[in-house]
């Protein structure tokens, strides 16, 4: 124990002696390090993210989206295409066991007016059962009924960004806004909601009825998607399968025919988004990994050079007694030294800056424990690997041969 | 009593340029313990290398080595190591102190290699005490390069004598000193030769050679002459005679 302690007395005097050096060798692995932690952090943090919003889009989610992506081009792909008729959401509500909420949805984006006020909003129509399909609360007023479903009627429910624009801070409970020009009844008022995966604004949003927007807004007679929450997340499948089927029946596809919409359940975007943050981070990671190699060979190269710089000294060392295994020491406890020293930097910096951005760019960010642990761990077993041979060079050396090295 | 050195035959060839150069060309000799040796000889003439040699630093092409009555081609490197860190204190003809390390840390060096390990403070107060054996306890801050080359010989020596060894080496050790510190340090030989130490180091000067006991004298790689001092001379006398000449040379002045 002692005698390690004056190891590491005496490597870091040699460190020190060559400050300079010993802070730009360094600077390879805390760069790495700092890449691990930072991208760590901030994967880690998206991920966590992408789980809350995925959370958000309520629970036990089915979508189905006109046009499919495998025929036809991109404009006939994701809600494009003219396939999705209400007759279809109707049916499917009162056919498919298992669903416990249904909105069929269109969407435009539409110039909305209230007083001298004007703002761009995506206006959506949708079923009286959209709020509950999202788990989306009312922050003030009401939700329409099923009557104003039926009856088209002109009731408006805004999201938190679209009263800010359109009312500043005033309640907008029982306005009028003028949708394309025509007067809409505020009925409600939505709670935030944030941004969703996209980065979009969700609350930059004003809810119709569908049957209102289909009519009097956007004039169409098909739908963009239609959203289907299961009663529960084990009867997700089934509902898909029955929905599937029932839609292909109705859209008269022969059998080995392709789809002519898109089914994707809430399951399915999790695994996606989450496999695609895995991958991210895998990659991150690797890139990460791949500087603290870098770092690793330059603690090598200094290592050897020091070696030769410093042979006469070791030939003094041996010449009073050093033994070979108390050289090896020496220069493998210096790379340790060097490695260590900068993981620590390179943990501390990649913290900061990982916060840093999280404050700026308004991501959560999490340093998990095990990145930590295991980029200090890292860095030791690189200084370890890096150091070995030139350790091995310098105990490898001849006292009399190094003694009289110029 | 048994030989503290005893070599057979003893030969070095440098294989290291185009021609081999045969430094040591078959030396026999027995150095029994507490006593005094000096080896003079020309430049050239196999001095350091025999002394290298006997430091355990180097091996021989041929011949037979035995420290204390073991034979050194017998030992591993570790053994060699442990034999040079505390029998042999060994006094480079170069001094070969450590550049940029305090004159403290320099004399230390050894005890970090030392079995059992010592403590810090312990490492502390031995370096101090072998400075001031060599008058240099005032210098113990000081790095090699704003010493004299005197002073940085006298940490050299301080540094072999450090762990106490039983054979001190010293190759030129008053290469670079005045007659004065010159003569000090060969007081400092003759005590601890008194105390019992094998000393033998290597000079160019007869007057350094003669505070030994016996005077060995080399060429071209081989022993020539093999002498015993008489008269011998001691450092308290030779102070004292060094310093009636200069209070001499003051008055003539
Ligand atoms: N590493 C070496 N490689 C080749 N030849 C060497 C080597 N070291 C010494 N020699 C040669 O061996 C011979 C003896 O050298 P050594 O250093 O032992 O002489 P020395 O008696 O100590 O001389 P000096 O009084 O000048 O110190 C010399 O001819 C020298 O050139
Ligand atoms: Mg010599």
């Amino acid at each position: 124990m002692k005698r390690l302690f004056a190891i590491i007395r005496v490597a870091l005097r040699a460190l020190r002696r060559n400050l300079m050096r010993t802070l730009l060798t360094m600077l390879g692995i805390i760069i790495g390090v700092t890449a691990v932690i930072g991208m760590v952090s901030i994967g880690t943090g998206a991920r966590v993210q992408v789980e809350q919003q995925i959370a958000a889009l309520g629970q036990n989610v089915v979508m189905i989206m006109a046009g499919n992506m495998s025929r036809g081009g991109m404009f006939s792909g994701m809600g494009g295409a003219p396939t999705l008729t209400l007759d279809d959401a109707v049916a499917l509500r009162k056919e498919v066991d298992g669903v416990a909420y249904m909105s069929p949805e269109v969407r435009g984006n539409v110039q909305l007016v209230a007083g001298n006020l004007n703002w761009n909003a995506s206006v959506m129509g949708v079923s009286h059962e959209y709020l509950d399909l999202r788990a989306w609360p009312l922050a003030e007023g009401d939700f329409f009924t099923e009557e104003d479903i039926n009856g088209a009627a002109r009731k408006v429910v805004l999201g938190q960004t679209t009263a800010k624009k359109l009312f500043e801070d005033a309640s907008p409970i029982g306005a009028t806004v003028r949708v394309k020009g025509i007067p809409f009844t505020v009925v409600g008022l939505l709670s935030a909601k944030g941004s969703n995966m996209m980065g979009q604004d969700q609350d930059d949003v004003a809810l119709v009825p569908h049957t209102t927007a289909m009519r009097r807004l956007f004039g169409q007679n098909f739908l963009r998607s239609i959203n289907v929450s299961a009663t529960d997340a084990s009867s997700i499948e089934n509902v898909t399968t029955q929905i599937s089927e029932l839609l292909r029946q109705r859209h008269r596809i022969l059998p080995g025919r392709d789809d002519d919409f898109m089914i994707r359940s809430q399951a399915e975007i999790t695994e996606f988004a989450t496999s695609t943050a895995k991958t991210m981070t895998g990659l991150l990671g690797a890139i990460a990994g791949v500087s603290l190699l870098v770092g690793g060979i330059g603690i090598m190269n200094i290592m050897l050079v020091s070696v030769t710089e410093r042979t006469r000294e070791i030939g003094i060392r041996l010449a009073v007694g050093a033994r070979k295994r108390d050289i090896m020491r020496q220069f493998l406890t210096e790379a340790v030294l060097l490695s260590i020293v900068g993981g620590l930097i390179g943990i501390g910096v990649g913290m900061g800056v990982s916060s840093a951005l999280a404050a700026q760019f308004n991501w959560p960010t999490l340093t998990p424990s095990y990145a930590i642990v295991g980029s200090f761990a890292f860095s030791a077993v690189i200084g370890i690997f890096f150091g070995y041979y030139p350790a091995r060079k310098a105990a490898q050396l001849d006292p009399i041969e190094a003694l009289r090295y110029e | 009593m048994k030989p503290v050195i005893e070599i057979v035959d003893l030969h070095r060839i440098y294989n290291t340029g185009a021609t081999p150069v045969h430094a040591v060309r078959g030396i026999s000799l027995r150095v029994m313990p507490g006593e005094f040796v000096a080896i003079m000889g020309a430049s050239g003439s196999g001095k350091s290398t025999l002394m290298n040699t006997l430091g355990c630093l180097d091996r021989p092409t041929r011949g037979i080595y035995r420290i204390d009555g073991t034979n050194v081609a017998a030992l591993d490197s570790d053994a060699l190591a442990a034999i040079r860190n505390h029998k042999i204190g060994f006094v480079f003809q170069g001094f070969n102190l450590l550049s940029r390390t305090t004159a403290l840390e320099n004399v230390e060096l050894p005890m970090l290699y030392a079995h059992p390990p010592l403590p810090g403070d312990e490492m502390r107060r031995r370096a101090l005490r072998s400075l001031g054996q060599v008058g240099l306890a005032n210098r113990a801050d000081h790095v090699p390069n704003q010493l004299s080359g005197g002073q940085q010989q006298r940490v050299a020596i301080a540094r072999a004598l450090v762990l106490g060894p039983s054979l001190l080496l010293a190759d030129e050790p008053t290469g670079n000193l005045d007659t004065r510190t010159s003569i000090e340090i060969m007081g400092v030989f003759q005590k601890l030769n008194d105390a019992g130490m094998t000393v033998v180091m290597v000079t160019h000067e007869l007057d350094v050679a003669r505070f030994a006991r016996r005077i060995i004298i080399m060429r071209d790689g081989r022993i020539r002459r093999d002498d015993v001092v008489n008269p011998r001379l001691t450092s308290a006398e030779e102070l004292a005679r060094v310093a009636a000449e200069e209070q001499a040379a003051d008055l003539v002045s």
